[in-house]
């Protein structure tokens, strides 16, 4: 067969053809992956608040509450053990990064502290700002938030005055990080409704979570 | 018993190329074995994309800030270099060649997103890894290239083949350009820890180091050649 000359109808009968075609081919791709992408993002989720979580019984995401604080939204996923609340994890987003915006989940437990993190979203420069998953958990370093709780220390990198050491060279996203966890912890402590970890601790070890205190 | 020396000597005969012409099929297999082969290796050293013809630079400098990096860059493009290349030639009588740049783009673009589509819904992993650098396969110059260069103007078979030798050179590229700036920037390679990171010089991991290390690749793979084109 010899080639279509480039007449007007050719270019546009090829042209259009063509782009039908494609256009066919994605929406059926589209229908048909639509079911596994959304399962996938929701097994990520769940297994992110496995990981953030302490050991808990309830289905979090079955109780998540949305709140808005300073015009930000954040998802709450209150977590129970026997009935007993043993903490929540916090979903913020910051726009502040090098680039794009950071999602991530943090888990406290009832005394305020950091159970761990997990980094559902980013787009920072590869090998800086895109260590923050694992250069913020390194137990060998000072430098780890695990176990930490920025009610006790202050959660902004070295370099601006805190006590975190921030990532080299990416002073911003190690910034938007721990302002991320901050706003978290605010947020969860509001939530929580107990200004005093410490004490909250104490009363949900008598059985009452700090949830149902309002 | 006499007809047994006699097929012994004609057998080995056969292997030497003189003899190949008077053997139609075996002298037209022999043909298109060295084409292809010439092919495939036509696009990973004579013709590299990155380090000859200089081909995609975006994709290259921005996405090997660490060698596995390149190397899912590399592997991403090669498949869809595959596909387009094939789609391409497939279809190359069909269309007119006033109208042949946008159809080609619309047939690479359409080939990422069904890539992109398909990896965020069966390999989340590799989404984690990848996802971001998808989207930019569609402006890498390699592809409309070969497209325009090779695949509207061959066959399909040839197109393919075409497709992985330009695309195995692309993943190598990468990945070697991924290694050195890794290694350099961070002491690790591959992620497993050579020096200790605090003598790594932290310019190769960004922007303007990008540019100095493949400006060095890019001079010793022109000596390489240099002397192979003397030895020849």
């Amino acid at each position: 067969m010899s080639k279509l000359k480039s007449t007007l109808p050719n270019m546009v009968l090829s042209l259009g053809i063509i782009t039908i075609l494609s256009g066919l081919i994605l929406g059926v791709m589209y229908s048909v992956t639509k079911e596994p992408i959304e399962a996938s993002a929701r097994r990520m989720q769940t297994e992110a608040l496995a990981e953030v979580l302490p050991p808990f019984d309830n289905d979090p995401e079955a109780v998540m509450k949305r709140v808005e604080v300073d015009g930000k939204q954040f998802e709450i996923y209150p977590a129970e053990m026997d009935g007993r609340s043993v903490g929540a994890a916090v979903k913020g987003y910051s726009l502040d990064g090098f680039s794009g915006d950071i999602v991530l989940i943090c888990g406290f437990d009832n005394e305020g502290n950091i159970v761990n993190y997990r980094v559902l979203k980013q787009a920072e420069t590869p090998g800086l700002g895109a260590r923050m998953e694992l250069w913020f958990r390194d137990p060998t370093a000072a430098r780890s938030v695990i176990g930490r709780s920025p009610g006790q220390s202050r959660f902004i990198p070295a370099k601006d005055g805190g006590d975190i050491d921030g990532i080299t060279a990416a002073t911003i996203s190690s910034r938007a990080f721990l302002n991320i966890i901050s706003e978290a912890y605010e947020v969860y402590r509001e939530f929580s409704g107990d200004n005093d970890f410490n004490s909250s601790y104490k009363d949900s070890s008598t059985g009452a979570s700090p949830r149902e205190r309002h | 018993m006499t007809s047994i020396p006699h097929i012994r000597t004609r057998r080995p005969a056969l292997r030497h190329v003189s003899d190949i012409n008077s053997h139609p099929l075996k002298y037209y297999r022999h043909k298109i074995k060295v084409k292809y082969l010439k092919l495939l290796y036509n696009g990973i050293i004579p013709a590299n994309p990155v380090f000859v013809l200089l081909l995609g630079m975006c994709a290259t400098l921005g996405t090997t800030s660490s060698a596995m990096n390149g190397l899912m860059m590399g592997v991403a493009t090669a498949a869809v270099l595959v596909c387009s290349n094939a789609a391409v030639s497939m279809l190359k009588n069909l269309i007119p060649d006033k109208v042949r740049i946008p159809a080609y783009i619309v047939i690479i673009a359409t080939f990422v997103t069904v890539l992109q589509l398909a990896i965020t819904a069966w390999m989340p992993a590799l989404n984690a890894s990848l996802g971001i650098f998808i989207p930019l396969i569609v402006v890498n110059c390699i592809l409309l290239g070969r497209a325009e260069a090779f695949a509207g103007k061959n066959g399909v078979i040839a197109s393919i083949v075409d497709g992985l030798g330009c695309g195995i050179g692309f993943i190598f590229a990468l990945t070697l350009l991924g290694a050195v700036r890794e290694f350099l920037g961070t002491g690790h390679i591959f992620g497993i820890e050579v020096f200790g990171e605090d003598y790594g010089m932290l310019i190769f991991v960004l922007a303007p180091g990008a540019f100095i290390a493949l400006g060095y690749l890019i001079a010793i793979v022109s000596r390489l050649r240099g002397l192979r084109a003397q030895g020849q």
